[in-house]
């Protein structure tokens, strides 16, 4: 069990030196540096030099690249163009809202996705199976953006059950028992939605594990033992059909962190995906950076973590 | 009387539809076995005679939504046929064990082998953990497995094919049934390992005096192995004696045909007989005359019975209709 755990953590190291060096390239190859936007027809093109210079942008591309590293290894992720603060707190005030948002849309995705998917299994293709079945087609076939702006225009602004934006009320205290339910109170109605739309694999990846388990050898065994049903499945049948969900939990999670660029954008929630989009929007490239680095990094933990549940659930995939 | 009180499993006129396509099929037709004490039945048959129904039938592990059972499977005073599943459940596993045939897809891959063993135990007795675990240590010993200690802890697949077997035997004999059903449970496993099972089957028949159903289409095994064999062609029983019978005086031109088609190593030069054409689909299955016929096209019709009957030809031997008087196999004569 740890020897797989070590293993998958060695092998993490080279990923990322090389998710840190494709992320240096890919800011390299980007039109223009961050001294661009302030050029303007009063500027002095000795003091954009002089900045230039200053900032290290003159120097080899690998002295900056190392340079670049080793503020990393420090958790200096450099100072925002734009706003003249540190990227890591900027990304960090973002990362609570977004983790936040996420996890209430983890826990109302999950909670509706799997008894959904254990209902379809376990009545193939009766009613409550194709009646998931349309739920499914559905909710996979509209596009994010159509179903949120739908969702704000009916429950934010029609039926105003809902605040439209931002992700704390006007004026609330932070820290208070207040700000808690005004925090929770903005995040219900994008978590609910994109919950709804996340839930088809989930569904479909549990209603075929069932499907396919049923018929099983193994499942035959333990009723020729003489296991009630009711235990056949949750005991035999369930946990099998379980391994592919358990398999995509962690890049789940970690995907979801990375914030939903969308629903962020609809609520004008103050998140990490709005953050990403904003700063492409500014050219503010060092936030840029740093944001790509930090969701290749969350793939690859995501990654982490399912083989870790995997190899927790599944005995075939240790290694002895 | 005392033979009456030696019956195990009584089957009469079992038949055993399925659903395809809308209509019932019957897959076993018209049934009739017996099981005694001490006793192997063999049911011996291509792939789709209907072998595995029958076996289906009696431990009652079919889909019940596409399948049609009728006719008396009685065990003591129970009808298995149409009983409730709590009740069912009650039999499976504690009177009736069964071994399947693939024994790395008969166990669940994510559970310790012990506690699958143990599984059985904690539906049909009264142990504690304690006690479950010590008797499942005592049936790994039983079923010849080296440390069964560490072999409890294991998982299906750190084991080889022949200790997994050896599982699903001891899941079968763990709360020692009266019956065991043995569906083709040495076709998965290589040459050696299947005549170590084979000789355990016979050790666990000995010491436990159980009845036992062993399913096969390998002749090799019904001849090591059995006591009594029936022989079934497309759903129905065609040939039924005792093991020396079928083996030196076999009367079914099917039975002739199937031994017929063993390899013999003393005249390599004659080329191995083959049986023509194929067993019928469910759905093709001729509802009159011979079974048969279509097989062996050059007998003709009038030797075969119009509704081919079961006739007792000696004591003890049973062959469906009369074109086993005039069979001959082809060139002969």
């Amino acid at each position: 069990m740890w020897k797989t755990v070590l293993r998958r953590f060695l092998i993490m190291i080279p990923q990322l030196l090389i998710l840190s060096l494709l992320v240096f390239i890919l800011a390299k190859m980007m039109p223009g540096d961050p001294f661009t936007g302030l050029i303007n027809p009063n500027s002095d093109p000795k003091e954009i030099a002089r900045l230039r210079q200053e900032y290290g942008l003159n120097d080899a591309p690998w002295v900056q690249y190392t340079r670049w590293l080793g503020n990393l290894f420090h958790g200096d992720l450099g100072e925002s163009y734009i706003q003249q603060v540190p990227v890591s707190s900027l990304i960090w005030d973002r990362a609570v809202n977004t983790f936040w948002l996420s996890l209430l849309t983890v826990i109302i995705s999950y909670g509706i996705s799997i008894p959904m998917g254990i209902s379809a299994g376990r009545h193939q293709d009766e009613w409550q199976d194709q009646s998931i079945q349309i739920f499914n087609y559905v909710t996979f076939a509209i596009p994010g953006f159509v179903f949120y702006i739908l969702g704000l225009w009916l429950f934010g602004f029609v039926l105003n059950w809902f605040p439209i934006s931002g992700s704390i009320g006007a004026g609330v205290d932070s820290g208070t028992l207040a700000a808690f339910g005004s925090r929770l109170y903005h995040m219900i109605l994008p978590a609910i939605l994109s919950a709804l739309i996340t839930t088809t694999g989930t569904v479909q990846y549990l209603r075929t594990g069932i499907v396919d388990n049923k018929v099983e050898d193994y499942v035959r065994t333990a009723r020729s033992k003489g296991v009630p049903e009711r235990v056949v499945f949750d005991k035999h049948i369930l946990r099998n059909s379980l391994l592919p969900i358990a398999s995509f939990f962690g890049t789940t999670i970690t995907g979801l962190l990375g914030g939903s660029m969308i629903i962020e954008s609809v609520f004008s929630y103050p998140g990490m995906g709005k953050l990403f989009l904003d700063s492409i929007g500014q050219r503010d490239y060092t936030t840029l950076t740093a944001l790509i680095l930090l969701f290749g990094i969350l793939t690859l933990v995501g990654n982490l973590l399912s083989d870790i549940i995997i190899s927790i659930i599944d005995p075939r995939i240790r290694i002895k | 009387m005392e033979k009456q009180s030696d019956l195990l499993l009584d089957i009469q006129h079992l038949h055993t539809a399925y659903r395809l396509q809308g209509d019932f099929y019957d897959a076993a037709d018209d049934i009739n076995l017996t099981l005694k004490k001490d006793e192997i039945l063999a049911i011996v048959g291509e792939s789709g005679c209907g072998k595995s129904t029958v076996a289906s039938s009696i431990i009652g592990l079919y889909d019940h939504k596409n399948t049609k059972v009728t006719g008396d499977i009685l065990y003591n005073e129970l009808n298995l046929v149409g009983l409730n599943e709590d009740l069912f459940n009650k039999v499976r596993g504690n009177n009736i064990g069964m071994i399947f045939q693939d024994p790395l897809a008969s166990l669940n891959p994510l559970m310790r082998v012990g506690d699958q063993v143990a599984e059985t135990l904690y539906y049909h007795t009264k142990m504690n953990d304690k006690e479950r675990h010590a008797r499942v240590i005592e049936l790994f010993n039983q079923v010849g497995m080296p440390n069964p200690e560490e072999m409890y802890q294991m998982y299906p697949h750190e084991l080889s094919g022949g200790l997994r077997q050896r599982v699903v035997i001891a899941i079968a004999i763990a709360c020692k049934p009266e019956i065991i059903i043995a569906d083709e449970p040495t076709t998965a496993l290589d040459v050696t390992i299947q005549a170590q099972i084979l000789d355990l089957l016979e050790d666990i028949q000995r010491q436990s005096h159980s009845g036992i159903i062993l399913i096969t289409h390998d002749l090799g095994v019904v001849a090591e192995t059995a006591d009594e064999v029936a022989v079934m062609y497309g759903g129905q029983i065609i040939e039924k004696a005792d093991v020396k019978t079928i083996f030196s005086h076999p009367l079914h031109p099917y039975t002739r045909s199937l031994l017929n088609s063993m390899p013999q190593t003393e005249d390599e030069e004659d080329d191995l007989h083959v049986i023509q054409g194929t067993v019928p689909s469910l759905k093709n299955m001729p509802c009159s005359g011979c079974r048969f016929a279509k097989r062996i096209p050059w007998i003709p019709a009038s030797a075969h019975e119009e509704e081919p009957v079961i006739h007792e030809v000696e004591p003890g031997h049973f062959v469906r209709c009369t074109c086993y008087k005039t069979f001959h196999f082809q060139g002969e004569k």
